[in-house]
């Protein structure tokens, strides 16, 4: 700043002096007043890193109410994942299979599980009864052979196959095996996808011709 | 009219009206300044703020209209209760048994309806008069806030009706969490950092996997607790910085009145 003040001076005086003889530039800067000293920097002042009683206590009692902040951050984050789900379990058995007729859809399970199971001449697939448009429930319509939304009129085929109306994908498909008593055992969490070629693993589709 | 004039000048009348109503300049800017309700209001008003083709009032009204929203919310406190058992119950109840009870679910519904629309229309008309211009950059962006929560708060209170509309409108607008970058279970690079169905950003938001009981409730503390004090914060901010960035905003040609 000061060698600014001076430079400007100093063209000022020599522009001034025009086409005459040349001068010797004229100092007149008054040497600047000095700063207080909050204004100053502080010159081979460590500031709070200087060791003395106040400057650790300080530091320490800054530290104390930065952890207690973030320990309580971090609780009270951890607070809103609930350890207990108080929801019906995913994995649940659906009675024998006998009891399915072949190309029966069966939506004795959609209200409680959201699950249909759906027999066919070679076996049995559990579809998730989610649409995969915005999650709502479809319904279906066994004179159309189709499943269909109610929400934005998306249509699945009985496969669980997409084929009108916004739904970008297929139904998931639930895992579907035999228990030990001979039921069907159904677990949905358990998915399986056909966008990621998942329907011909083991539990996407029971083989059973009883 | 004696006995008036002996208790305007008693210490009691006093120390509550500090100042007489006489017309002055002074006294009308120090009626402003010295009044708690009134000093986030500015001391004068210039006289293009009162033309209302200008800035529409659309900012005034929806302040009016979230002003109605918690005295109508509050009312409506008494009488709802935030749980599966009796959300739904408790609505109805208020709709047909009690006492200027759909008054109050009326208006609060509406002017909910009315608070979107009037915070849309008066962000349009600080667009289209160039009001978002510097030095007004900041509160532009705290409005951009306000308008969030406020959608926020449209939307939380969607689901305090516990009806069939209520819970579908939010499982498909809670589904969209699924997809959030980072933190939705099937969202970009969510899988990848371990989210799942049951510790994502959704599952946070419904407390649970589904839309059920807890949602409810979580659905209820925001809408009634969390989200207002939150916006009533960045109000006195939007609302403090309007005073500070010059006032009112007017037409160019008479910014200097």
């Amino acid at each position: 700043m000061s060698d600014q003040t001076t430079e400007n001076v100093q063209k000022d005086t020599s522009s001034s002096g025009g086409a005459g003889p040349k001068t010797t530039p004229v100092i007149s800067q008054t040497p600047l007043p000095r700063k207080p000293k909050q204004d100053r920097p502080a010159d081979q002042d460590p500031g709070i890193w200087r060791t003395n009683r106040r400057n650790v206590l300080a530091v320490t009692g800054w530290m104390g109410f930065l952890g207690f902040i973030i320990i309580s951050t971090v609780g009270a984050l951890r607070y809103m994942f609930p350890r207990v789900l108080f929801e019906p379990p995913t994995k649940f058995k659906a009675g024998f299979p006998q009891d399915f007729m072949i190309g029966e859809v069966s939506e004795k399970y959609k209200d409680e599980k959201r699950v249909w199971i759906v027999r066919e001449k070679e076996g049995f697939y559990a579809l998730i009864s989610i649409c995969t448009h915005l999650g709502c429930t479809p319904r279906w319509l066994p004179g159309d052979n189709k499943f269909k939304c109610p929400c934005h009129g998306s249509g699945f085929y009985r496969t669980g196959v997409n084929f009108e109306g916004p739904a970008p994908r297929p139904l998931e498909r639930a895992f579907i095996g035999i228990a030990d008593d001979g039921q069907l055992q159904i677990d949905r969490s358990v998915k399986f996808l056909y966008e990621k070629n998942e329907w011909g693993r083991i539990g996407s589709f029971l083989p059973y011709t009883g | 009219m004696a006995l008036m004039e002996q208790f305007k000048k008693s210490e009691f009348y006093k120390s509550i009206f500090r100042h007489s109503y006489q017309d002055t300049q002074r006294n009308r800017a120090l009626q402003i300044v010295d009044n708690v309700f009134l000093h986030l209001h500015p001391v004068r008003v210039p006289r293009h703020a009162t033309n209302i083709g200008f800035t529409w009032g659309m900012g005034g009204i929806t302040f009016l209209l979230f002003l109605v929203l918690t005295i109508t919310g509050v009312i409506l406190m008494f009488y709802y209760r935030p749980t599966a058992q009796y959300a739904y119950e408790d609505m109805k109840y208020l709709m047909n048994d009690v006492p200027f009870g759909p008054l109050m679910r009326n208006m609060h519904r509406w002017a909910a309806h009315a608070m979107v629309l009037t915070v849309m229309l008066h962000m349009f008309r600080v667009f289209l008069t160039g009001s978002y211009k510097p030095p007004r950059q900041f509160n532009w962006m705290v409005g951009v806030i306000l308008l969030v929560l406020t959608l926020l708060l449209s939307f939380s209170g969607y689901l305090l009706p516990w009806d069939q509309l209520a819970i579908w409108a939010v499982t498909v607008g809670t589904n969209m969490a699924r997809a959030t970058p980072l933190l939705g279970h099937e969202g970009p690079f969510g899988p990848e950092l371990g989210m799942r169905i049951d510790n994502d950003v959704r599952f946070v938001l419904l407390g649970g996997t589904e839309v059920g009981p807890p949602t409810l409730l979580r659905f209820y503390v925001g809408h009634c607790i969390f989200l207002p004090l939150i916006a009533v914060i960045f109000m006195a901010v939007h609302f403090w910085r309007v005073r500070k960035d010059g006032g009112i905003s007017g037409p160019e040609s008479k910014k200097n009145f």
